[in-house]
């Protein structure tokens, strides 16, 4: 048997797939290089024509400008990088107790949504629909201009019971002033805490090895709240309030909340709970009705199949759109530069960059930022996702 | 057999037994489990967690909304020429919404400075849109590829002519400066829409491509620009754009916010059409491979024309989500619709207590119209690509 010579016709180059499709990389990664050969090119030109210095040295100048909130020391004399972090604070302060609200009101809402309770269900889907289809922006100008700024002035200020106030220039609470021996209570805290976690992780393999079931709540609750209140009470109460005193212009002492704030955080918690709302009731959905009629035909009460069978179940679905919600809400964060709530993009996209016109610098740091949550947070939930994924055969 | 019928037909009639001939009336059923008795029991009162919702429910609806509607009718002020007519007056010492102020400054929402002899370029520039969009979401229109070239291509040309003004063919010239209010948020969501959606395609299409440096490219785009703010992306579009280009050309204003509004929607845009793309089977790859058609073919002829049926309400969702953000343009100062009401708003000749909530009560409307009216658009598509499956 002699073996039979197949020789393919040679075809031209152009046709063979293979060398096209390097030929278009290289096509692309030309075209890409001459682009940002040429923007590198203009902008140094343009640079250097309008006198603006480059590099990262201004980084150490002094600020010169004053911010109205922040919560590590600062003063105009601080430099520009102290006025980064101090934005960056202000940010992350702001979406975290943003993500805390938003996620409280839009479970409360899923729920809601999903209610037999025909008038709970009504309203809850008018207010996601409603609030929904109303940009955000013009949320906070509503919350921060026709409600906030349209408070009563100082001398006619909204008294809070227990010594608060809240007037146009913002909300003014007592502030706790902790003695030295309060450090007992801190370290019962932090005791109690590491307690509450052994005992919880002791009693879920004592439940997984017996069946026996432990009171974790209220072991948690004691541990966690009463031991330092206990300890706090036996050091001699260490705890003070400072008072918010009205004066004829201003007012003096206690926790000051501005109103930037407060529109802040109303407008991005109650914006992003009717996203959340909608995830939530997806994730519900999303889990088989026949586990809801398991956990009814074992004899569990409505409460307790929604919180032992469907929502544990429904997690897997909510969690990935729940984190992308979140960092919407860090991302949409960034409308706090329309109100003037000193946040990253104010302070130092805003600020900074005016005064030193070193744009390329000052945005690639700011857009470095929200790049590097974004990507941490996705690279969390791919873990999460990785360890909660239905593991099937 | 005619023979045993005949027995117990007379059986019958002699009455030796009870055969009842016809159904007896069914009782009506309980008041308490059907009709509005039933109804309401059910779905308002049915444990007493549900009664004391309800109630608490009840309360909340009757503490807002008369107060709002008395606000927004009973109390509005129609017609007026000025503050003084939306302020408190003995005779009238509740005043609500100031209805007048949006009447008196309705054209400048609408066409912001743009000049008043040449607005009628404009009310145009909405018609050809509004055919535009009619056609495109029209789903058994005739000729819609036609449309889509008409979309994509001819309304925006046209539109730009008409817009900017062409001296040659007898229009004014008018400055993108003098735009403003709802013009300005529709060019920047048209522009972003008519833009977006090829850029993403293409951008989808490398992100499945089988060339790595193509394919590096595309997710280095689309996660990039998917992982910062819209608001970073514009002011980098208007401080550091200028910077990238040569002197000369230093770009519009306007020009620039659009050129970022582009960017950051078709990176969102792409991951739509990706979903879509994945959605569709291999097969459908292979078939199209095994009749010799080209990448371009099978993807133009075979892979695309379904994909983006069934994305078409994500499509649209997406538009929604960027017809929201394009009020955030106002923020490196395009005059928009929002804009155009922060302006008025703080003008002194309508300043009064209540202008700022007419204002964003207006807008507030005029956003809630729109978006309700895509989302329920969205969703009538939704449903009806679902009857296809459903049978």
């Amino acid at each position: 048997m002699a073996a039979v010579e197949t020789t393919r016709p040679k075809a031209p180059l152009i046709y063979n797939p293979k060398a096209r499709g390097i030929a278009y990389q290289l096509l692309l990664c030309a075209l890409i290089l001459f682009l940002a050969w040429s923007a590198i090119h203009n902008a140094a030109e343009n640079l250097a024509r309008a006198k603006i210095a480059t590099g990262f040295g201004f980084w150490d100048n002094t600020a010169g400008f004053d911010i109205s909130q922040s919560l590590i020391e600062y003063s105009t004399t601080s430099s520009y990088g102290r006025a980064f972090w101090v934005g960056l604070i202000n940010t992350l302060l702001v979406a975290a107790l943003g993500v805390v609200f938003a996620t409280l009101l839009g479970f409360l809402l899923g729920i809601a949504r999903l209610s037999r309770n025909w008038l709970v269900a009504r309203m809850a889907g008018f207010y996601v629909e409603t609030i929904r289809n109303i940009p955000l922006l013009l949320q906070l100008l509503f919350w921060y201009n026709a409600v906030l700024k349209a408070l009563p002035g100082i001398r006619e200020s909204f008294v809070i019971p227990g010594g608060g106030f809240l007037n146009n220039r913002g909300l003014f609470l007592p502030q706790p002033v902790f003695g030295p021996a309060a450090r007992f209570a801190l370290i019962a805290l932090l005791l109690g805490v590491v307690a509450a976690i052994v005992y919880r992780s002791w009693a879920r393999r004592r439940q997984m090895a017996t069946g026996q079931q432990a009171p974790v709540l209220w072991v948690t609750l004691g541990l966690v709240i009463a031991l330092p209140l206990a300890v706090l009470a036996l050091s001699g109460w260490p705890v003070t309030f400072s008072y918010p005193e009205s004066g004829r212009f201003n007012i003096r002492g206690g926790i000051e909340v501005l109103p930037e704030f407060m529109a802040l955080l109303f407008g991005l918690s109650i914006y992003t709970a009717a996203f959340i709302a909608e995830v939530v009731r997806a994730g519900i959905l999303a889990v088989a009705k026949g586990q809801t009629e398991a956990a009814y035909s074992l004899g569990l009460r409505p409460g307790l199949a929604l919180r032992l069978v469907v929502i544990p179940q429904s997690m897997r679905v909510i969690v990935p759109p729940l984190t992308s919600q979140y960092l919407n809400l860090t991302k949409n964060s960034t409308l706090a530069v329309a109100i003037g709530y000193p946040d990253l993009v104010q302070i130092f996209a805003g600020t900074v960059l005016n005064q030193t016109g070193q744009a390329v610098e000052v945005i690639v740091i700011t857009m470095a930022v929200y790049l590097t949550i974004s990507l941490v947070t996705s690279g969390l939930m791919n873990l999460y996702n990785r360890r909660m994924a239905l593991v099937e055969r | 057999m005619s023979d045993i019928a005949t027995t117990t037909d007379a059986k019958l009639m002699a009455g030796q037994a009870f055969v009842r001939a016809r159904p007896i009336v069914p009782l009506p059923p309980p008041l308490t489990e059907a009709g509005a008795i039933g109804w309401v029991r059910k779905n308002l009162f049915s444990s007493t967690l549900n009664v004391a919702l309800t109630v608490v429910c009840a309360a909340l609806i009757v503490w807002l909304v008369p107060p709002l509607v008395k606000f927004l009718l009973i109390d509005a002020v129609w017609t007026g020429t000025s503050r003084v007519d939306c302020l408190p007056r003995p005779d009238y010492p509740e005043v609500g919404a100031c209805w007048a102020f949006v009447i008196d400054r309705i054209n400048f929402f609408t066409y912001g400075f743009y000049p008043i002899e040449e607005r009628w370029r404009v009310n145009v520039f909405f018609v050809l849109l509004a055919a535009g969009v009619a056609w495109m979401a029209w789903l058994d229109a005739p000729r819609r590829d036609l449309g889509v070239i008409y979309f994509f291509v001819v309304m925006p040309v046209a539109s730009l002519i008409l817009l900017l003004g062409w001296p040659l063919i007898g229009l004014e010239k008018v400055p993108t400066t003098s735009w403003g209010g709802v013009l300005v948020t529709v060019v920047v969501s048209a522009v972003g829409i008519v833009f977006s959606l090829p850029i993403g395609i293409v951008l989808a299409l490398g992100r499945r491509s089988r060339m790595p440096a193509v394919r590096l490219f595309s997710v280095i785009f689309i996660e990039f620009v998917r992982g910062v703010p819209l608001i970073t992306v514009l002011f980098m579009a208007s401080v550091m754009l200028p910077l990238f280009v040569p002197e000369t050309w230093s770009p519009d204003k306007l020009l620039r916010a659009l050129v970022g509004v582009s960017l950051f929607a078709s990176a969102y845009m792409a991951e739509v059409v990706r979903a879509g793309l994945q959605a569709i089977p291999k097969g459908q790859y292979e078939a199209a491979m095994a009749v010799g058609l080209s990448y371009w073919k099978t993807m133009g002829l075979v892979v695309l024309p379904q994909a983006l049926k069934i994305t078409i309400p994500n499509i649209v969702n997406t538009t929604i989500g960027l017809f929201k953000d394009t009020t955030l343009v106002f923020i490196v100062g395009i005059f928009d619709f929002l804009m155009t009401i922060e302006a008025s708003r703080v003008d002194p000749n309508w300043a009064t207590p209540g202008i700022s909530t007419t204002g964003y009560a207006f807008a507030a409307i005029f956003y809630l119209i729109f978006c309700y009216g895509m989302s329920r658009y969205a969703r009538f598509v939704e449903a009806r690509l679902a009857a296809g499956d459903r049978r």
